[in-house]
């Protein structure tokens, strides 16, 4: 089946001179989309990322838009990143959270969210514990849906941070060693890195506890991504160009964790370890960060880390990311800001269709 | 009186293949000869079965009817419906209603019910322990009596080793098959899907092929040393299919069964949506192959559905909290026919697989000969048609089959004489 198109005209300044092309209505998972479309949203972040230094950050462009942030597991820096992100570009937001949820008196997700969908939101923003919830949810709902972490599936605006931050300091994501150190099994911000940087030809380490590290993660990337488990930090660190660093991911275990001492003893990345690695390697971390845990205190605050670039990136992507679903949901074109420091149009995409629709 | 006539009999159990007139008086056949020797009965009715196979009534082995207690989901009427409609003419149904099959009283229930509301045979399958818990032996003489075919604590295992090795040595001195759900639960904790790359890539859950086969060793070995009749339900993985051929090999009184998602669908066909969801869960394909090809070398004895109705709500959740279980009745035969046209399988062994086979397992003949029952199964293997579950008789929309188009379908299912359904 081939897709509908919402194309989004970019506009002078920064620009690449032909139409560029997003097919998707939601954005639920990187796994489907192309290099091309990966950049596109990359440069549409850049775009976004000025505007974060000026002093004065709001747009107007979604004026009179509702974004609602359905988080049906806890969060804190994403809820708050999408919340900055949509009020920047002069929407309003609405808040599910699930302790207040009436999921806990034994409503179904699905009747959940139609009930906030009768509240007529232009957008879902929405995070659950179950994998592939956001893509069930965006099978049953008109509007766009942005999956803010699914389970342990994909955590798809987190991995277009992580890309942009390391763009910035790298001036290019391609064909670098990146090595994933931790709980790979139960971290989706695992599976987009791969699914978004194996794509620009990067090669990864998945290095951790064996039984977090399980041998199908080897065949998940993109074609013919090279994709290698070791079990030793220090073999795992040689030569990498960016260290993507997991928290232990507990609550998402069924079977017995190793004890914290255990874990430091031969994961930790303090700064013995990361001698190892490329000098100039680039230190991710999605956080929450367990300082003293999965990463050493002076190597969180050293200068290869990178930890609240990605955060301050992330609202950057966000705002790309709303203003591309959002406008494009309505007819003809919209000024992305009203002193047309910038300006674009989208047309509208004519048919929901989900990013798994392509599979 | 009932004259089939121009049709094919094909009959596993004499290995007919014939073309032959059929003339059925009350329950039974009464006469079988060649084409148009029959004299068509004053007072009877004919059914012109030209280009269809007239065969042994299908049995399905493993149905859920979810009644008593489920009735939102399924009910033994609206169940034994969609069971005619694929061509079966007798289900066993497992033990895991509301309250659970696990004394007489709830077999008679099932029965009676059975008899006045249900359009094919049913024959209940009792619970191993009381309340399938594990922990006492239930009541099985008592249900014998009442009529059960065979004892499983199926939704889950036979608790442990030694649970299952006395429910074992008993049934056989009641001469009853025990029908094991092998899983290993500790390895299947939390599971939602088979592990594998489709699992790791999205995120969900998997079991490995070891929690079946694990539980598969355990009670092979407990068959031997019980000399018990075994059955494992729904097998679904290679290693599995292996610990009983070679039981087998050694003569043990150890059987299986294959399902028609199973011996069709892979884990990489899971995505996200819970009709592909079932407990064992889809396979990976070098298990699906297998088991293809011991239904083909006899391994397997017999496809049974394991027809598990859960009604909309239950099953439009997230794919985590979906239960297990998909319906199964209405296009197991359309499946096995895939197997017969792609060659994998001829039209004989996929007819014994769904009439003697099971039979075997639960102690019955089944044969197409003057005196016997008339319990028939008409089909045509060209018939094309596709699949609209919204059709279906069954309470339950749970079918990953929606929509598939199939070549081959039931065309009439006669169950003691009569005609119970008819497309």
């Amino acid at each position: 089946m081939l897709l509908c198109c919402s194309t989004v005209r970019r506009f002078a300044g920064n620009s690449i001179s032909d139409d560029v092309t997003y097919r998707f209505r939601d954005l639920l998972a990187l796994e489907p989309l192309s290099a091309d479309e990966l950049t596109f949203l990359l440069d549409q972040s850049k775009l976004f990322q000025e505007i974060q230094r000026h002093p004065l950050k709001k747009l107007a462009t979604l004026r009179g838009k509702t974004v609602t942030l359905a988080f049906f597991e806890n969060s804190t820096r994403t809820r708050i990143s999408f919340s900055t992100a949509a009020s920047r570009l002069g929407a309003d937001t609405m808040n599910l959270q699930a302790e207040a949820s009436s999921l806990k008196k034994g409503e179904s997700l699905l009747d959940t969210v139609y009930t906030l969908d009768a509240m007529k939101p232009d957008c879902l923003v929405m995070r659950h514990a179950a994998s592939g919830a956001a893509d069930f949810v965006a099978r049953n709902l008109d509007i766009p849906v942005i999956n803010a972490g699914d389970g342990t599936h994909e955590h798809p605006s987190q991995g277009l941070l992580d890309a942009l931050t390391i763009r910035d300091r790298r001036g290019s994501i391609e064909n670098l060693k990146v090595t994933i150190l931790g709980d790979i099994q139960h971290s989706r911000v695992a599976r987009s890195n791969i699914h978004l940087l194996g794509k620009f030809g990067c090669q990864f380490t998945l290095c951790g506890p064996a039984m977090w590290v399980p041998r199908e993660l080897e065949k998940i990337g993109p074609p013919g991504t090279v994709i290698r488990r070791i079990s030793r930090i220090e073999e795992g660190l040689e030569d990498a160009d960016v260290i993507l660093v997991l928290r232990v991911q507990t609550e998402r275990m069924y079977e017995p964790t190793l004890s914290a001492e255990e874990y430091i003893l031969l994961y930790q990345l303090n700064s013995e370890r990361l001698r190892l690695a490329n000098p100039n390697a680039l230190i991710l971390h999605p956080g929450p960060m367990n300082r003293g845990v999965e990463i050493s205190p002076e190597v969180a605050d050293g200068p290869q880390s990178c930890v609240l670039e990605q955060v301050t990136n992330g609202i950057a992507v966000r705002m790309a990311l709303l203003f591309l679903l959002m406008s494009g949901a309505t007819e003809g074109g919209e000024n992305l800001v009203a002193d047309d420091a910038l300006g674009g149009s989208a047309s509208s995409p004519e048919k929901k269709e989900s990013t798994h629709a392509a599979d | 009186m009932l004259l089939i006539k121009n049709g094919r009999v094909l009959d596993p159990a004499t290995k007919t293949d014939v073309a032959q007139d059929i003339l059925l008086d009350g329950e039974k056949i009464a006469e079988i000869n060649a084409p148009g020797k029959i004299t068509s009965p004053r007072d009877g009715e004919i059914f012109d079965a030209a280009g269809l196979i007239i065969a042994p009534g299908f049995i399905d082995m493993h149905v859920h009817l979810r009644e008593p207690g489920q009735e939102s989901s399924e009910s033994i009427e609206t169940g034994t419906r969609a069971a005619a409609r694929g061509g079966f003419t007798a289900v066993c149904c497992m033990p895991n209603t509301k309250p659970v099959n696990d004394n007489a009283s709830v077999t008679r229930f099932i029965v009676d019910r059975a008899k006045s509301t249900g359009s094919v045979r049913v024959w209940p399958i009792g619970a191993a322990s009381v309340g399938s818990k594990g922990e006492n032996i239930a009541e099985i003489a008592a249900m014998k009596e009442a009529g059960i075919v065979a004892v499983s604590d199926d939704g889950k295992p036979i608790a442990t080793a030694k649970l299952a090795r006395q429910v074992m040595d008993y049934c056989r001195s009641l001469d009853l098959p025990v029908i094991e759900h092998a899983e290993d639960v500790s390895l299947a904790h939390g599971a939602v899907m088979r592990e594998g790359i489709t699992s790791t890539r999205l995120g969900l859950r998997g079991m490995p092929a070891a929690a079946e086969s694990v539980c598969v060793a355990r009670d092979v070995q407990l068959a031997e040393l019980t000399e018990a009749r075994l059955h494992i339900a729904h097998l679904s993985a290679r290693s599995s299919l292996e610990l009983v051929r070679s039981a087998k090999k050694r003569g043990l009184k150890v059987t299986c069964e294959v399902t028609p998602h199973h011996f069709t669908l892979i884990d990489e066909d899971v995505q996200y949506d819970s009709r592909f969801k079932m407990n064992p869960p889809l396979a990976a394909r070098e298990d699906r192959d297998a088991l293809v090809a011991g239904l083909a070398d006899g391994t397997v004895d017999a496809i049974a559905t394991d027809h598990a109705p859960h009604e909309p709500a239950l099953k439009d959740v997230e794919f985590d909290r979906a239960p297990f279980g998909i319906l199964g009745f209405e296009t197991a035969l359309g499946l096995a026919l895939e197997l017969v046209h792609s060659g994998k399988i001829t039209l004989m062994r996929m007819v014994e697989l769904f009439t003697t086979g099971p039979a075997k397992v639960v102690g019955l003949e089944r044969k197409i000969a003057r005196g016997e029952m008339a319990d028939l199964t008409l089909f045509s293997t060209d018939h094309e048609w596709t699949y609209n579950v919204k059709e279906s008789s069954s309470k339950s929309r749970n079918s990953p089959f929606d929509a598939r188009g199939f070549k081959g379908a039931p065309m009439a299912t006669i169950v003691a004489g009569r005609v119970v359904w008819k497309r």
